[in-house]
């Protein structure tokens, strides 16, 4: 059932980066590359109007993260407090530049609200990817100093750096080196998942020059990945065995080069969508395989004293997770049939569609 | 510790209570909305479809505010409250997940479309997508006060040796007899603030002699519903809650009705009166003998227990402030039935449009309800105290125990700040809507 669970949480959290993280790229994109204010406007807009039924999927996560393994949720949250509350200002700020940029027919008013949305899609971009990084670096549980836990075992708490910055010493903080290469990943990532999104549902004039851009951006990614998997073994050791024990996991990482490889051929795709379901994959190949490298473990302890969380030790009772799982399965079923109604009335290029007003 | 459970409440109190300005309009104006759209389908008279789509744009800035600020209040759960979601979570974390599950997916689903998709539909399609928006909105209401009813009256689990609480009867949550008054009198509660602003709206356009037609019908309507859901917010509902916290938590109902010593032949209702914590009695009080008894209990000389009946920590830990509460949320709960009931009976003779003096009363109690309302959940939530899990678990014992206090202090003079601002920019743009007005501009 824990597994079940996982499973469940794992693919709201994957959708949620594949929706949401599209409308973080949009914002990247619209940051640095769009000049005419109808670009930005129908930009805006191709953010604009999903955002919310897109971060719902965020909101859906942290609410069955907090049903099914309570104890984690509890750990992460307290741990993770700064930036935690810091993603939350910053969505808000995003959130706001959004709908009320096209409030007023000021340009000025228009400018501040375009930056909000902009430099706070970037940094929610690197956060969400320096959190993934955090995860599978593993934290200070307990927060054992000379052999002491201070806290209970599943509990700690992260500064946002330590003054080394490295992720090797005894109490890294947030942000280390590495996790900043991992949150780098993110903005790359997600920026080309937004120029991909804009251009399937868009006719903006910038979409022939995105091609260009998500060409280049994938060469950085490129050089990225394969810098992140060398460091990768430096900080978490283990992460190999599982796949070497399951060969079957290798699929995850497979997904994540098949999107790589296939965004090289970019300029060579002619329909719009098969840009966007190559980032995709480059998104859910990511997260899959980084939650497979870990599994069952869900925060790797880097001291000896305290045991990792794992999905069996931070789980729920089983009754509760089983009688979860039968409204969960109506309420999919549910969400299933809404997507289907938005997806047939809300298809298609943002500027050709009449909203009236 | 001490200091870290004082900013830890402070900053969700606060949180809280900023979103909670939102939420309450958009679950009450979406009755409204699905009111007006209704009418226009059935008389296709092009003002209430006006209506509806000007009501509309106040509802997608405010949901806007109300998500924002709401996403906040779930993280919270885990950022300052650890301990309370370790140990509780199997069970509150049920209905916070169906809340996501069964009402977000639902309301956000639908709100695009109903906001942009008029012509995309057509009228009856667009009804709908605007009555799912309304059920979606009730339903995030019904399990956020599954939740809450759980933490007021816990039922349905069992404790383990570790302390945690685990999930025995799932349908038990529903089926609490906190429940459904709460419900119901909150979401009552919630049409009152939307009928104030509907009639304020439209009150304000009639003195303003601009828009007449669309102020006359916010008012009527803003009337009618607002008298119906008031009087029905005292009776029954209120009458019921209130007896629920007779029955299921009387040192709270002592508190907060003001009984600091118990009657032995029947309780006084006190009207008015300020809580001398020292010498623990109220000063200047205006009370009528018996009342309470008879109100609670339908028994005149009925014994209540007052608060010398209890020990100390078994009495909420700011009595004032829930006394406080409870009587101003019951005091305006009286002047907007009065209010509503003289607006109809003008009205109803034809006065209505031409007094003055109404109609600035009624444009000006705008932002009563809310008090009301902010003043309603500050009963229930300061009358749980000292408790989190009412009898089981300690406020105390519900905070992180990672965080320190220092770092709750600069999240929270981060809210604050960021709230402002946000509340800013909420009049300026409801302001500028409520300007430009229901009627449709030619281009």
């Amino acid at each position: 059932m824990e597994i079940f669970w996982y499973i469940i949480i794992a693919v709201v959290l994957a959708v949620f980066f594949i929706l949401d993280g599209y409308d973080f790229g949009t914002g990247i994109i619209h940051l640095f590359f769009t000049k005419k204010e109808k670009d930005k406007e129908v930009i805006a807009k191709s953010a604009g109007l999903f955002w919310d039924s897109n971060e719902v999927w965020l909101v859906a996560a942290g609410g069955m993260l907090f049903m099914a393994f309570p104890t984690f949720y509890a750990s992460v949250f307290s741990g993770f407090y700064l930036p935690l509350i810091i993603v939350l200002w910053l969505i808000i700020f995003r959130a706001i530049g959004l709908e009320f940029r096209s409030q007023f027919k000021y340009q000025m008013w228009k400018d501040i609200w375009d930056k909000s949305f902009g430099v706070s899609s970037l940094l929610l971009a690197l956060f969400f990817g320096i959190a993934l990084g955090n995860i599978v670096r593993g934290v200070n549980l307990g927060g054992v100093e000379n052999g002491i836990s201070v806290y209970e075992g599943h509990y700690f708490f992260l500064p946002l750096w330590d003054s080394s910055f490295s992720p090797l010493s005894e109490n890294p903080g947030v942000i280390d080196w590495f996790t900043i290469i991992i949150g780098l990943i993110s903005v790359v990532t997600l920026a080309i998942h937004g120029a991909n999104w804009i251009i399937l549902k868009t006719n903006s004039s910038i979409n022939n020059k995105l091609k260009g851009i998500i060409f280049k951006l994938n060469i950085v990614l490129t050089v990225l990945t394969f810098f992140s998997l060398i460091v990768w073994q430096i900080v978490n050791p283990n992460s190999l065995d599982n796949f070497i024990e399951k060969p079957y996991l290798i699929i995850f990482p497979i997904i994540y080069f098949i999107g790589l490889i296939g965004l090289f051929f970019i300029k060579k795709i002619k329909k719009d969508i098969y840009g966007f379901v190559l980032s995709t994959l480059l998104i859910v190949g990511g997260i899959t395989s980084s939650l497979a490298s870990l599994f069952p473990v869900i925060l790797p302890s880097i001291n000896k004293v305290n045991e990792p969380l794992t999905i069996y030790n931070t789980s729920a009772s089983e009754y509760g997770l089983s009688v979860a799982l039968n409204w969960g399965i109506i309420g999919f079923i549910l969400l299933f049939v809404y997507m289907i109604i938005q997806k047939r009335l809300m298809g298609g290029k943002i500027d050709k569609m009449d909203y009236g007003h | 510790m001490e200091d870290m459970l004082f900013y830890d409440r402070l900053q969700f109190a606060f949180t809280i209570t900023f979103h909670y300005i939102f939420p309450q309009l958009t679950m009450g104006l979406s009755l409204l909305i699905v009111y007006f759209k209704w009418k226009y389908l059935r008389n296709n008279i092009e003002k209430y479809n006006n209506a509806a789509k000007f009501f509309m744009k106040i509802f997608a800035i405010n949901f806007t505010m109300g998500v924002v600020t709401g996403i906040p209040m779930e993280f919270q759960f885990g950022t300052n409250w650890a301990k309370f979601s370790e140990l509780t979570g199997g069970i509150i974390g049920q209905t916070l997940a169906m809340e996501g599950m069964f009402s977000f997916f639902l309301e956000s689903s639908f709100l695009a479309l109903f906001i942009f998709g008029e012509k995309l539909m057509g009228q009856k399609l667009h009804f709908l997508t605007g009555f799912l928006v309304f059920l979606g909105s009730w339903a995030s209401g019904w399990f956020i006060l599954a939740t809450n009813a759980w933490m007021q009256h816990p039922v349905g689990y069992e404790i383990l040796d570790n302390g945690k609480y685990v999930l025995q009867n799932f349908s038990a949550l529903f089926s609490n007899p906190w429940l459904l008054p709460a419900f119901l009198h909150n979401q009552l509660a919630s049409v009152v603030t939307s009928s104030f602003v509907v009639a304020s709206i439209g009150a304000f356009y009639i003195l303003r002699n601009k828009q007449k037609e669309y102020g006359k019908l916010f008012l009527k309507t803003g009337i009618v519903f607002g008298l119906i859901s008031s009087v029905l917010l005292a009776f029954p509902t209120g009458d019921w809650n209130a007896k629920n916290v007779a029955k299921y938590q009387p040192a709270s109902f002592a508190a907060m009705e003001g009984i600091f010593e118990t009657e032995k032949a029947g309780a006084e209702i006190v009207l008015i009166g300020q809580p001398n914590m020292v010498e623990k009695k109220l000063d200047n009080k205006i009370a009528v003998p018996n009342i309470l008894s008879f109100l609670t209990y339908q028994e005149w000389d009925k014994q209540i227990p007052g608060m010398d009946q209890f020990k100390k920590e078994e009495l909420p830990d700011n009595i004032p402030a829930l006394y406080y509460s409870y009587h101003i949320m019951v005091g305006l709960g009286t002047i907007f039935i009065g209010v509503m009931a003289l607006s109809l009976f003008f009205l109803w003779r034809k006065k209505l449009y031409t007094s003055k003096a109404l109609l600035w009363t009624i444009m000006f109690l705008v932002p009563f309800p809310y008090i009301a309302n902010i003043t309603g959940w500050y009963t229930a939530e300061l009358g749980r105290q000292p408790y989190l899990v009412y009898g089981l678990l300690k406020t105390s014992e519900g905070i992180s125990p990672t965080v320190s206090s220092g770092n709750t202090l600069f999240t929270l003079l981060g809210f604050v700040a960021l709230y402002m601002l946000l509340g800013l920019l909420f009049l300026v743009l409801v302001g500028k809507t409520i300007n430009q007005g229901p009627k449709p501009q030619t281009h």
